[in-house]
């Protein structure tokens, strides 16, 4: 049975008769809709050009579904609905809208490696799962997902400076993602530390507010990696079909 | 054991020893100085990109690590050394691209040049870790010699993260047979520390995940992780567990906390990097090692094991 039609067993397709007799049988309890309309009218024929378009998708096209990745998987052991294996398997096949049901959870992927360690068709799994989280979001399917504003705050202090400063890369992603500074766990931490070693931990306080790291002459990387960066967009923004203004 | 390798070495500290892995960098430094290898700071170093600016662009993390190893080279070093995994897996990965992926090479190109600086070809030179560094120029035995205060009676399980092993084809020295590294069941770091008198434990979770990518944007996650590796390690009988990445051993101190304010589990094993034990093996004190730096509080366990 091809994979995708697991969606005539989902909860929603399932039909549940107390008392249903046909022709002198008996045939009561739940009853999964095997007759409904089983064509799909909305293939989209170029979703596997589209995540390809997007960095770490490039050899998805190489896969064939050995499920290695999946079996390998860290957030699988942890939730069976993450499944790299299966929506490979659909953007493959083009099946845009059964992948866009998995848009809240396809940005997870914690980049152990683990699929890219075992799969033998060096497909990448781990950067198609990143692609696709990015597709998702350039799609307009979902908001920009908390893993994606830490990406952005840190590759955009990296590309202006250089170098990264984690109080300044906390703060800005704290504040994006609407979460406060003062949670229980986060002040114990900090608490514990300070009432062991104060003057250390003071001095280096006062010395991150004073000097910021940053590599020196860094202005032509900058200016390189920004012009790359642009380029780069305008590309993908082509390849995925999105307006000049786009979900940027 | 080649005696007298990696004598004098650029040194690739990265972004994560300046700040929370701290603790990770005095001792590094703290070790090598008592086993009288030199660490020559790479000049006007820049971020490797870590876990984060590949999700972003591929290309462009490759041309960070490319241009710390153009450093490198212009500095007149074949052999550069980075203790953090991260800076570690992208430098090797970098390497790899360069030497495979023709689209790389040209991205890395045009960037270097328009930046002004050397390009970075592969082959130049080569990316080890901390636990190459001291396993290839002292060896264990250099570290039986050195030993004043064993670790005898501390019970330990190594932890080496994801970005040590994985993915292997970025690694072509390792799996190679007896005295190589395994990407399956790593050993540099056991053997180092039993060399040192640790007792090593049957840690079946050496190369497991601590979601350290997404400690903080999924957090939840992170939190049963980490709690996972917690509890084998004390149900393996473990004291403490010693890790050689900064992601790693900042995750594992984070999610000890979060796990037991937000899920109610406390765990009792301490958190050192494997740096931290080899130095007060040495004779060195738990401040000159940065043991004051770590969240986790290890100083009791420190005491009673008479280390410091």
């Amino acid at each position: 049975m091809p994979i995708h039609e697991k969606s005539l067993i989902r909860p929603e397709n399932l039909v549940e008769h107390e008392e249903l007799v046909i022709d002198g049988v008996d045939v009561s309890g739940h009853w999964s809709t095997f007759i409904e309309g089983r064509s799909v009218p909305d293939y989209n024929e170029d979703l596997q050009e589209e995540i390809a378009a997007l960095g770490g998708g490039e050899n998805i096209h190489r896969c064939w579904q050995c499920g290695s990745c999946t079996n390998a998987c860290t957030v699988n052991a942890i939730n069976p609905d993450f499944n790299p294996r299966f929506w490979i398997y659909l953007i493959r096949m083009g099946l845009e809208e059964e992948l866009v049901r998995d848009r809240e959870i396809i940005w997870q992927c914690v980049s152990c490696n683990k699929c890219t360690y075992a799969c033998p068709r060096d497909v990448n799994p781990e950067g198609v799962m990143k692609a696709t989280a990015h597709w998702l979001e350039l799609k307009g399917y979902t908001e920009t997902k908390p893993s994606m504003v830490f990406d952005e705050e840190f590759s955009h202090q990296v590309f202006e400076t250089g170098k990264i400063e984690e109080a300044k890369v906390l703060q800005k992603f704290f504040k994006r993602t609407n979460q406060p500074l003062t949670q229980p766990w986060l002040i114990q931490l900090v608490s514990g530390l300070v009432k062991r070693f104060p003057v250390f931990y003071l001095m280096k306080l006062g010395f991150a507010t004073v000097f910021h790291p940053r590599t020196r002459n860094w202005d032509r990387s900058r200016d390189a990696i920004k012009e790359y960066v642009d380029e780069r967009n305008a590309e993908i923004h082509k390849a995925l079909k999105l307006d000049a203004k786009g979900a940027d | 054991m080649a005696e007298g390798k990696h004598k004098k070495v650029a040194y690739y500290p990265g972004c994560a020893l300046e700040g929370t892995g701290h603790a990770y960098n005095r001792s590094t430094k703290a070790v090598g100085k008592k086993l009288g290898l030199d660490l020559v700071e790479l000049e006007n170093w820049n971020c490797c990109g870590a876990m984060e600016v590949k999700n972003v662009d591929p290309k462009i993390q490759t041309y960070l690590s490319a241009r710390n190893l153009s450093i490198a080279e212009d500095m007149g070093f074949d052999t550069v050394m980075a203790p953090c995994n991260g800076c570690y897996h992208n430098l090797k990965k970098a390497e790899y691209d360069l030497e495979h992926d023709g689209k790389s090479v040209e991205v890395n190109a045009r960037l270097s040049s328009k930046a002004g600086h050397t390009t970075y070809e592969a082959g130049k030179v080569e990316t080890i870790h901390a636990l190459d560094w001291i396993k290839d120029s002292v060896g264990e035995e250099g570290i039986t010699e050195r030993v004043k205060n064993s670790l005898k009676g501390l019970k330990v399980a190594n932890y080496y993260g994801c970005m040590y092993t994985r993915p292997r084809h970025i690694f072509p020295e390792k799996d190679k047979g007896p005295g190589s590294e395994s990407t399956s069941k790593p050993h540099f770091m056991d053997d180092l520390l039993a060399a040192a008198g640790a007792e090593n434990v049957e840690y079946p979770l050496k190369t497991a995940c601590c979601g350290g990518a997404h400690s903080l944007s999924d957090s939840d996650t992170s939190t049963k992780l980490v709690l996972n590796l917690l509890e084998t390690a004390e149900a393996c009988g473990a004291d403490v567990i010693a890790t050689e990445c900064p992601t790693c051993h900042t995750g594992l101190e984070m999610h000890q906390v979060r796990a037991e304010k937000v899920l109610g589990r406390k765990t009792n094993v301490k958190v050192l990097y494997f740096t931290q034990l080899l130095g007060m093996a040495m004779g060195l004190s738990p401040n000159e090692v940065g043991v004051n730096e770590n969240f986790s509080d290890s100083r009791d366990l420190i005491k009673e094991k008479g280390l410091a």
